[in-house]
């Protein structure tokens, strides 16, 4: 069992990297790297909101939209899954905005770091991305947990290491016309050639 | 000597300011360089201490590399006469085989001079080809943007043939050198600006866009129909039985890309670029020791079902392009680590990483391309690491 899961936070933060294998979430990856530290802002903002909305989106999912899901409350024909996306953004929203009152009354410290980041991150698809597969592939609410933690962390991982690569391209000379999102274009690019290296292990 | 400087001179004032042709300044001034020494030189005392600059760092590692182009035009040769001797049915002449008949050196496996003149037509075309098509990106760089063609480029261009197999046609040669001159390094300025190695995002380019030709078992042998699988392929494969000694891995006389068969010309490399200080001897070590730990680490786990499993740390140094990525393309100063404590970290990853992909990955045989490219991607934030950390320990100690 434990084996199972490790296999699959593996894999989903490496092999189905959320930003260098789906390339979801783009904005605020490009938007928010330019500097190490607030990339380690965003990126642990991802990992918590990430998380903290899979599984509770997939508890709705299973016990609510889910077709034959509400059986409990007497309406066995019920499906309510065409409801999916709406639902799962207002999770996130509600999430994110109860998270973001919780941080700011017990860990202000923690809050500040994570500062415009938390509402950002909202409307981030790699988010709503993480809810939309574990529906499609139909996890469980412990896989959904780790699926969560993974995703955020490699999501994390990547734009930490992004940042890395932008801080010292400050000395680089790139040409006029592919300052600023051009390079960065590229250098994700790039990037994403050597996150390859994982594509293709079966675990 | 004297009258073809004096005729340099002359011509040079063309590119001079004002010349007519000035906007090929660069192309001269690279040329004049390459020929002699820089056409600019300082009169009177000089300020510079070091006679190490980086024209003569990257002059070291192109010396450090004539052991590994000997080696790679013998060892393709010696495949492609081995082949031919084995082969019943001789396949149509190519203009290879026609010039050595002219030249009357046989195609005896045996015979190294043979050996080497086979080898030598079918690496040195696709060095002209890496020479031509990346030359003219970075002169085409240099006139535009004003900067000066660096012997950087030397080193690329030599880097990048000896990773190819030996049948690579000449366009994707040209493809994949292109690519790695212009958007792995001239986008991001120049020599030392880049964050990738140029000739590994050439050689990684070609092998994502075109795997038909730049892997499987047809490609490692330049005679056309015959195929044999590398031995990390071989070991890889439950049935075939691996049909090369270690001795030969070591020498280099196994099918692969053309410069990386050979461990003893890489182990000359390495003595050579941590000699003089050029290649860093904490990324070599480093690499070595994450690859040994990791391949122990598999055979005793073992597997019933993988046999790459099996591998002993001798095997995973001698095959494949381990000791070439190692020494040549791992420790280039640019895109690895810089911080002494950084380069361990980084070399034990791309060490653990590059048996990672041989043994559990079966999408790819080999796996020091994607290792290396993967350390590179990590070394900036590594580098970061190290840096706050040695700003925090000041901090305690004197503020």
């Amino acid at each position: 069992m434990f084996e199972y899961y490790l296999s699959l936070f593996v894999k989903s933060v490496f092999m189905e990297n959320m930003a260098l294998a789906f390339f979801l979430g783009m904005c605020t990856f490009l938007a928010v790297s330019r500097k190490v530290e607030t990339a380690i802002g965003l990126g642990v903002a991802v990992l918590v909101v990430q998380t903290i909305t899979v599984p509770v989106n997939n508890l709705i999912y299973t016990h609510v939209l889910k077709e034959g899901a509400l059986a409990w409350a007497g309406l066995p024909d019920v499906d309510l899954t065409f409801l999916g996306l709406i639902t799962y953004i207002g999770v996130i929203a509600a999430m994110v905005q109860i998270l973001e009152m919780v941080l700011d009354r017990y860990i202000p410290a923690l809050y500040n770091a994570l500062g415009i980041f938390l509402p950002l991150i909202t409307v981030n698809c790699a988010i709503l991305g993480g809810s939309l597969f574990m529906v499609e592939r139909n996890y469980d609410f412990g896989e959904s947990i780790v699926f969560g933690l993974g995703s955020g962390a490699g999501f994390a991982l990547a734009v930490i290491a992004l940042a890395g690569i932008r801080e010292k391209m400050k000395y680089s000379d790139v040409p006029k016309g592919l300052r600023g999102l051009g390079i960065t274009f590229i250098t994700v690019g790039l990037m994403a050639i050597a996150f390859m290296l994982f594509s293709g292990i079966q675990l | 000597m004297k009258a073809f400087r004096n005729f340099l001179d002359r011509q040079g004032r063309h590119f001079e300011r004002g010349g007519k042709l000035h906007g090929l300044y660069y192309l001269w001034e690279a040329l004049d360089g390459f020929l002699y020494t820089q056409a600019k030189q300082t009169r009177g005392s000089v300020h510079v201490r070091d006679a190490m600059d980086l024209k003569r760092m990257m002059i070291t590692v192109v010396w450090a590399l004539v052991p590994a182009v000997i080696m790679a035009m013998i060892n393709t040769g010696y495949q492609a006469n081995l082949a031919l001797s084995q082969l019943a049915e001789i396949p149509a002449v190519n203009w290879q085989r026609a010039v050595i008949s002219r030249l009357g050196v046989g195609f005896d496996p045996a015979n190294v001079f043979a050996d080497l003149i086979h080898g030598a037509l079918y690496f040195l075309p696709v060095y002209i080809v890496t020479l031509a098509a990346g030359g003219f990106w970075e002169v085409l760089f240099a006139c535009v943007r004003k900067h000066e063609v660096n012997e950087g480029f030397l080193v690329t261009s030599l880097l990048f043939p000896l990773v190819l197999p030996p049948g690579t046609p000449y366009w994707q040669v040209a493809l994949g050198i292109s690519f790695g001159i212009v958007l792995g390094k001239e986008v991001f300025g120049g020599v030392g600006m880049n964050i990738l190695n140029p000739a590994l995002t050439g050689r990684a380019f070609l092998f994502f866009a075109y795997p038909a030709q730049i892997s499987g078992d047809r490609v490692w042998v330049a005679v056309d129909g015959v195929s044999r699988a590398t031995p990390l392929a071989e070991l890889a494969d439950q049935a075939a039985r691996l049909s090369v000694s270690w001795q030969d891995a070591f020498f280099g006389l196994i099918p692969g890309s053309m410069g990386e068969t050979s461990t003893l010309a890489c182990l000359f490399g390495a003595f050579v670029l941590i000699w003089t200080g050029v290649g860093s001897w904490r990324i070599m070590l480093s690499v070595l020791a994450g690859m040994t730990a990791t391949a122990l680490f598999f055979n005793l786990v073992g597997s019933a079902s993988n046999p790459l499993f099996a591998v002993t740390p001798a095997w995973h140094l001698v095959l494949g392009g381990f000791a070439f990525g190692t020494v040549f393309m791992a420790t280039d100063p640019v895109s690895a680590a810089f911080t002494e404590p950084g380069k361990i970290l980084y070399g034990l990853l791309i060490g653990v990483l590059v048996v990672l992909i041989r043994v559990v990955n079966p999408a790819f045989p080999e796996g020091m391309m994607l290792a290396i490219l993967f350390g590179n991607v990590f070394s900036p934030i590594i580098d970061k690491i190290f840096i706050q950390r040695n700003i925090q320990q000041r901090l305690k100690r004197i503020g």
